[in-house]
């Protein structure tokens, strides 16, 4: 089991004081996570002792900063179990990750009347680059709908594949709902028709441990900081047939083997694809925090997270006119809800008033907003150093902020 | 939640029972607001006198307490105004929320509207107050979308 007071001891963030000295109460976890001290230190210590640029440098330094950055591949590759490591690109973060393969291959291969399918309850950052590609080549954007609970109508989905279908991107775990999507299942259809197979796993790379060879996943996009990382780093995961096809996103140092006004040679995968100075403290303050979840363990966070929305469902269910957005069989500690008339702007304030920080609005996915016929919801999503404690709090503030309103 | 300077009951009282909640047809002018930031938006209706003078004001619309109460009461204010009136009142409520018009030291024309003032304490709500306040200046110079962004 998870020692929980203790894990909390790893993040001090979570020891900030709010507004009339309360305990913070942190509920925003899908907008970014904290960073465990392990990830601070390995950062911090990058820039007190290690500072260099990577793969140009003859020195000592750069070559140390080398050394860890290359093997914050390895670790990512281990964490995804990647075939190997040219499958591995950083990027500044998920957003990143998908516009580069919306970019690069998207542009590349898609022809008129080729077929993408997303989801309704994508990201945006997972719509637009399809959308800009869609501006590009004249491809057709098809979407799964939604059930009433959240989750994805499957029977849809299948309907939609065809043989014009080129690839299918969806998330694995939905940011504004919860839900847990059955990626696995899904990338055997899309394979079935000859499509690829995209994976937004910016929220469900912190859900459970992913096996790209097992799920038979094409692409995969995810950023540090929503995986108790430093923010501004991504990973872009391809299969290293696809990417040896595409070519390069962004021109510049690094991604080139030799440079005449002539002509260009670009650099082997990865390299191919990292144009310029990279997040370098960033790259290697998320391979302390993939360390971080190994050390942990998959099997008591997935656990305790699943506590923790068992817990939540009821504590909050029970609080009067408060509805759930968001109620899939298979979901993770993410709350979305409303609460009577009152504005989750609203809600959002008063909560910070008690110390408990939320997220109100449409987070970035106005289409499910669209589809439940409501401008907003308040969200509150919960990481694994999270208590029941906490969900009380946030119960009994709900009450208060009823009252307010009465 | 004691004491809270936001949620001052004059702002939860116009949330409740918003003043001038309603379509002026026809109208002078009207412009609509949004805020696509949280999804707000509000239409404001103007119906102005021949002389030019502000008749009534109205509005329709989806948001936060916040911003209802702060239409609702900008409604209220603006009922016999000149044009020219009107305006400055909208930026004295702007120089009001942004914390550059201190209403306990300087003259002004804001009466209740000053339950506003402490409101550039919460960043992430000046834009809520000021949306109707943007809108109906969009009403008055014929320009018929107003957005915060
Ligand atoms: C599901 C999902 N996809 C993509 C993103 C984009 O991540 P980033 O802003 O770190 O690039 C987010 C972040 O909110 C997300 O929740």
């Amino acid at each position: 089991m998870l020692d929980i007071q203790k894990v909390r001891r790893d993040f001090p963030n979570l020891r900030t004081r709010t507004r009339d000295d309360k305990p913070l109460v942190y509920f925003d976890n899908a907008a970014t996570t904290f960073k465990p001290c392990q990830v601070i230190s390995l950062t911090h210590s990058h820039y007190c002792h290690r500072t260099a640029n990577i793969h140009r440098g003859v020195h000592y330094l750069s070559e140390e900063a080398t050394a860890q950055y290359e093997s914050t591949r390895e670790k990512v590759r281990r964490f995804l179990n990647a075939a190997s490591l040219s499958e591995i690109i950083f990027t500044k973060g998920a957003t990143e990750a998908i516009n580069l393969v919306a970019y690069s291959w998207g542009r590349t291969f898609l022809k008129p009347g080729d077929e993408i399918i997303i989801s309704g309850m994508e990201h945006h950052s997972n719509i637009v680059p399809w959308q800009m590609v869609r501006e590009a080549t004249g491809c057709v954007i098809r979407v799964i709908p939604l059930t009433d609970k959240g989750e994805l109508c499957l029977d849809e989905y299948r309907r939609l594949l065809g043989p014009r279908t080129k690839l299918v991107s969806v998330v694995h775990v939905s940011n504004s709902l919860g839900t847990v999507n059955p990626v696995r299942e899904m990338a055997k259809d899309a394979h079935a028709v000859g499509a690829l197979f995209m994976l937004d796993a910016a929220q469900g790379i912190a859900h459970e441990p992913i096996d790209v060879q097992a799920w038979d996943i094409d692409f995969l996009a995810f950023s540090g900081h929503k995986l108790y990382g430093p923010t501004g780093v991504g990973v872009l995961y391809g299969k290293e047939k696809l990417l040896e096809a595409m070519p390069p996103y962004q021109g510049g140092g690094d991604m080139i083997l030799s440079v005449t006004f002539d002509q260009v040679i670009y650099n082997r995968l990865p390299h191919k694809f990292e144009a310029g100075t990279p997040n370098v403290a960033g790259v290697i303050g998320m391979g302390a925090a993939i360390d971080y979840v190994r050390t942990l363990g998959w099997e008591d966070i997935i656990s305790w997270k699943k506590s923790l929305v068992e817990y939540g469902t009821r504590v909050l269910t029970a609080v009067p006119g408060l509805r759930m957005i968001g109620t899939a069989d298979n979901k993770t500690p993410v709350f979305s809800f409303l609460l009577g008339e009152i504005h989750p702007h609203d809600i959002g304030t008063l909560l910070d008033r008690e110390g408990v920080a939320i997220r109100t609005g449409h987070h970035c996915t106005q289409p499910v907003m669209k589809r439940y016929g409501i401008p907003a919801t308040a969200r509150a999503s919960l990481a694994f150093y999270n208590t029941k404690e906490e969900l009380d709090v946030l119960a009994t503030a709900l009450r208060k902020v009823i009252e307010v309103f009465k | 939640m004691d004491n809270d300077e936001l949620y001052q009951q004059v702002i939860l009282d116009h949330n409740r029972h918003p003043r001038n909640f309603r379509e002026i047809s026809p109208c002078s002018c009207q412009a609509e607001g949004y805020n696509p930031l949280c999804g707000d938006h509000l239409n404001v209706y103007v119906r102005l006198s021949q002389e030019g003078i502000v008749e009534e004001v109205a509005f329709q619309g989806d948001g936060c307490a916040i911003s209802k109460a702060s239409a609702s009461m900008m409604t209220a204010a603006m009922q016999g105004k000149t044009v020219e009136e009107a305006r400055a009142l909208c930026a004295e409520f702007h120089s009001l929320i942004t914390k550059e018009l201190d209403p306990g030291k300087e003259t002004h024309h804001l009466g209740k509207l000053t339950v506003f003032s402490g409101i550039w304490k919460y960043p992430s709500r000046v834009k809520c107050a000021i949306l109707p306040w943007h809108t109906l200046k969009g009403a008055l110079d014929n320009k018929p979308t107003v957005s915060t962004e």
